[in-house]
């Protein structure tokens, strides 16, 4: 099986440490985003929305973490542990309902603010205009309220007492503005705890290690700036901008 | 008969739905396509009563469909559609067994909320509701980078997600299949001609209604297609709430 990732994508770091987590033997194949490698003839082939993630499983390609998680979790059921994707009805449903929610809530919002603070700069070749900025930090704070209040309550874990796909799918995407320096840990001790039971049952090494580059994202606008892809890659941002 | 009805109502899910709400026809359509026991309780989102005490008991976030069974709550359609199509033991082309077909409609599920679902709202909002509703000129520049879009997102439906198939899984419909139809019916309710110049979308749609049952799907329908009259006589106050909310996500 091929993994076709980029670790600058919090999608992308979902199905790594899952497949690492539970021992799923894949192939990386890095598709570098800064360097726009998703814009390439190969890549369109195999995936002609050019995105990631990307599974090939022999001939059989697919995008979408949520479905890459779950075919992945389906064809090693017997070796993957219940909690993951409980077979109970009504525990499945709400890892379901988060895997739902998420897309336009957390995710989007967190990938808005890292957009702003790491690349809108390098992009537009100007500050981001405060306002912009504090409605997309507010915003942001209203889906990690709703994850608090909602999704974990007073559980250890968004589905009960272990971790499930709906935390794995979680964590990576708060940790996206986390690693533009915005601490939004501070000030949520609930959720701080809830981070320190995830990184734990992934494995603190595993979940350092898929972190590893979005942690350096400060190089990334430079990485960026000396890229002559920069001016492909400059019209598409700036549509996500305006 | 009284103990037949007692449990039949005790086993009857509730379904908190407004039929302007294309998540909420997909949840419909499907419980009675299957003959779910169901109970519809309506939740007007025009008078704002996703914000009563009582349904906020139901869903904290607030939005339609939502499902109580009993003690459980659960809100989102995929969710929701995913829960009952177990509990009930639908047919398998709704979400088959097998491990392919099953991707590919997740992969839909999954792919759906960012594209076809935003774009058509959008375009149903931008064309319709902000306008005529809440009294505020859309910009056209902003109408046709709606449209575009949306353009774009009907091109994958049909050259990622279709292909040469009949549906989207393949030969059956599934869950992917209703959760799309209804998401392009939004924009149509709008007056956008979405099927013109699309034959390969217009025969995949006339299949769908015809797995569904094309007076069911009419009749799930018949509120958001509506619309257009609607908004002729439609107290633009009840949105004023909400206004600085939809301006700000869809201007």
């Amino acid at each position: 099986m091929e993994l076709y990732l980029d670790l600058h994508s919090q999608p992308c770091r979902s199905v790594f440490l899952f497949a690492k987590a539970v021992g799923i033997p894949f192939e990386f194949k890095l598709v570098e985003l800064s360097a726009g490698h998703q814009y390439s003839e190969e890549f369109g082939k195999i995936n002609i929305m050019r995105k990631v993630p990307v599974m090939k499983d022999g001939s059989f390609v697919l995008t979408e973490s949520v479905a890459i998680l779950k075919y992945m979790l389906q064809k090693h059921s017997s070796s993957v542990a219940d909690h993951w994707y409980p077979a109970d009805l009504q525990q499945r449903a709400c890892v379901n309902e988060y895997l739902s929610w998420q897309h336009m809530n957390l995710r989007a919002q967190g990938s808005k603010v890292f957009l702003l603070r790491a690349l809108f700069p390098v992009i537009m070749g100007s500050e981001v205009p405060k306002e912009k900025m504090d409605a997309a930090v507010q915003d942001l704070n209203q889906s990690l309220q709703m994850l608090e209040d909602k999704f974990l309550q007073n559980k250890p874990f968004i589905v009960g007492d272990k971790i499930s796909l709906a935390d794995l799918v979680a964590i990576v995407e708060i940790m996206q503005p986390v690693a533009t320096g915005l601490d939004l840990f501070e000030g949520r001790p609930k959720l701080t705890t809830w981070r320190e039971r995830v990184k734990k049952a992934i494995g603190e090494k595993l979940f350092a290690e898929a972190h590893e580059v979005i942690m350096k994202v400060g190089s990334l606008p430079q990485k960026m700036e000396n890229n002559s892809n920069l001016e492909l890659l400059k019209p598409k941002f700036q549509k996500l901008f305006s | 008969m009284q103990g037949v009805c007692s449990a039949a109502a005790a086993m009857a899910v509730e379904l908190y739905l407004d039929l302007l709400s294309q998540p909420c026809r997909s949840v419909l359509i499907f419980a009675k396509k299957n003959n779910i026991p169901h109970e519809v309780k309506q939740v007007s989102l025009m008078d704002g009563e996703q914000h009563r005490e009582d349904f906020g008991k139901v869903s904290l976030i607030r939005k339609v469909p939502a499902l109580q069974d009993g003690d459980f709550c659960l809100a989102e359609s995929p969710a929701i559609l995913l829960y009952l199509a177990r509990k009930f033991k639908t047919p398998d082309h709704w979400y088959p067994a097998d491990l392919q077909q099953c991707a590919r409609i997740d992969e839909y599920l999954s792919w759906q909320h960012c594209a076809i679902r935003l774009h058509g709202s959008k375009v149903f909002w931008l064309k319709l509701m902000i306008p005529e509703v809440l009294h505020v000129e859309v910009p056209k520049e902003k109408m046709d980078a709606a449209v575009e879009e949306l353009n774009g997102s009907l091109k994958l439906l049909e050259e990622k997600f279709l292909q040469d198939r009949p549906f989207i899984a393949g030969d059956h419909i599934s869950l992917a299949d209703l959760v799309a139809i209804v998401e392009v019916m939004q924009p149509v309710a709008a007056g956008l001609d979405v099927f013109g110049g699309r034959p390969k979308l217009s025969a995949w749609r006339d299949r769908v209604q015809a797995a569904i049952g094309k007076e069911l799907f009419d009749e799930v329908h018949q509120t958001v297609m509506g619309s257009q009259e609607r908004v002729k006589v439609m107290d633009g106050s009840k949105l004023e709430f909400s206004k600085a909310k939809i301006l700000k996500f869809f201007m």
